[in-house]
């Protein structure tokens, strides 16, 4: 077995997506944020789900609660599921044409979110109306381009 | 390039362990009490390591500001300063007002014999260009810890009351402001002396007035200050305007609404206050008796002096004595 090499390479992307995450959008476009550390977290998960996995997946979400200054863990347990189900699938979703990939991944940010839409309600703040599944829309539109540019910095840096 | 051909695949075990650790850390956060939280003190390290990602973020725009002023035009900067100029002397002359005023105040509070207001601390905090959450309402302000910021300290800007600290880490801490959907303030309607209790509604520009009979005297373009009871805010900080007072035969308590003076989400310069003696039972003991910061019942109130019920859930999420 090959020696594993391009760690960094993965948390750099991880951190501007972190970037992306907490940039100032206009007021109107906020709720359509997409989800960019989900899918960077998929993109990880089917590409090398021997490296990320649910333990990197949690961490991701812990610091993810940190950074937007959310309930502690309501992100971390999204994205521990997201990161199970993606390297679940890894197999299939690598041989997906891209339009149905798209797909996959847009449901899978809208189921995992749900979860926090639950919790939140419970706590007595639910996001008003349909917002929470706009992410997933603007999920699958970006997917396409998102996917061509994790994998040329993968097969860049050779991570593997 | 040799990949293993058949790799582990994910357990379902470990998803389990993971998702009991999320649910444990999500209680512990919610139900712990402030002073026993040690997830606080974890977070505030967490927040320090994950600054430099939103200072990052944050640089392009300090650096815009920067560069327009260093680009100025030499025209630009004379009437600049011409107006800030113009406005030094306007506020120089209303600050003699007020010290004036003050020691009149001071000198008719020790008549009466009561304890005299003292000033309190301010620090200038600048807003950092960041998005928290989309579903609440939360600041990140420059200031943390190192510079003596406290949790539920409050924020106020030129115009009014901003919000609170909620948490704290070494260069920045994390604000909410008065419309967060979980913000509730105790305020006060200027000349008529009724109270009730602001609550934010999520949406940007309203606050919603709380627990107001039908028939309470409130008008709209009354102006709301806080009260000073809960033991967060200082007294007398202008809070709002009410804009829509709706008797509702249907409903126990009037549907009245208010807008922030505070310009909330807009400005970039924000102060931080120290309140000084402030601990409850906090301002004039001699006129409401301490009943109702001790949550009763009030006894010996006429009608209009006090038109809150007991009970009331402002202070569940914050703990009445300010930390030190």
């Amino acid at each position: 077995m090959e020696k594993q090499h391009g760690g960094w390479v993965i948390i750099m992307t991880f951190c501007f997506g972190f970037m992306l995450v907490v940039m100032p959008l206009p007021k109107w476009a906020v709720t359509w944020r997409p989800d960019w550390i989900g899918m960077i977290l998929i993109y990880w998960c089917i590409a090398v789900p021997q490296r990320v996995g649910i333990a990197s997946g949690w961490l991701v979400g812990i610091i993810y609660d940190i950074l937007t200054d959310t309930l502690l863990g309501l992100h971390a347990l999204s994205f521990c599921v997201l990161a199970y189900i993606a390297s679940k699938l890894h197999r299939r979703i690598r041989i997906f044409p891209w339009w149905q990939q798209a797909s996959v991944v847009g449901i899978l940010v809208a189921l995992v979110h749900l979860p926090e839409v639950w919790i939140l309600g419970m706590l007595g703040q639910p996001p008003i109306g349909w917002s929470f599944l706009h992410p997933s829309v603007t999920s699958i539109v970006l997917w396409r381009w998102l996917f061509i540019i994790l994998r040329d910095i993968r097969r860049f840096y050779k991570v593997n | 390039m040799m990949k293993p051909l058949f790799i582990r695949g994910p357990s379902a075990l470990r998803l389990a362990f993971f998702v009991l650790a999320s649910i444990v850390l999500m209680t512990t956060d919610q139900m712990a009490a402030p002073h026993t939280n040690y997830l606080k003190t974890v977070r505030a390290h967490l927040s320090t390591l994950v600054y430099p990602l939103q200072y990052l973020v944050d640089f392009p725009v300090t650096a815009g500001q920067w560069l327009s002023n260093a680009v100025g035009t030499r025209l630009q900067l004379i009437v600049e300063n011409e107006q800030l100029h113009e406005e030094n002397l306007r506020l120089q002359a209303q600050m003699q007002k007020f010290i004036d005023l003050q020691s009149e105040n001071q000198r008719l509070r020790s008549l009466l014999g009561s304890s005299p207001k003292t000033g309190e601390r301010v620090l200038i905090a600048e807003v950092l260009a960041i998005d928290l959450d989309p579903f609440s309402r939360k600041l990140l302000i420059n200031k943390g810890s190192m510079h003596g910021v406290f949790k539920g300290q409050p924020l106020i800007d030129a115009q009014g009351i901003m919000g609170q600290v909620v948490h704290v880490s070494l260069f920045s801490s994390s604000v909410m402001l008065i419309t967060d959907p979980n913000h509730e303030l105790p305020v006060q309607v200027v000349d008529k002396g009724l109270r009730t209790i602001a609550a934010g509604m999520g949406a940007i520009n309203r606050l919603a007035l709380l627990y107001l009979p039908n028939n309470a005297p409130i008008d709209v373009g009354d102006l709301l200050v806080t009260s000073g009871f809960g033991g967060i805010f200082p007294p007398g900080y202008p809070v709002g305007v009410v804009i829509e007072v709706n008797p509702d035969i249907a409903q126990p308590y009037a549907q009245v609404q208010a807008i922030p003076s505070a310009t909330l989400e807009r400005n970039r310069e924000v102060l931080l206050v120290w309140p000084e003696n402030l601990s409850p039972p906090l301002i004039d003991e001699e006129i409401f008796n301490d009943d109702d910061t001790e949550e009763q019942v009030p006894t010996n109130t006429t009608a209009e002096e006090i038109i809150t019920p007991p009970n009331i859930p402002t202070e569940e999420l914050f703990p009445l004595t300010p930390p030190n």
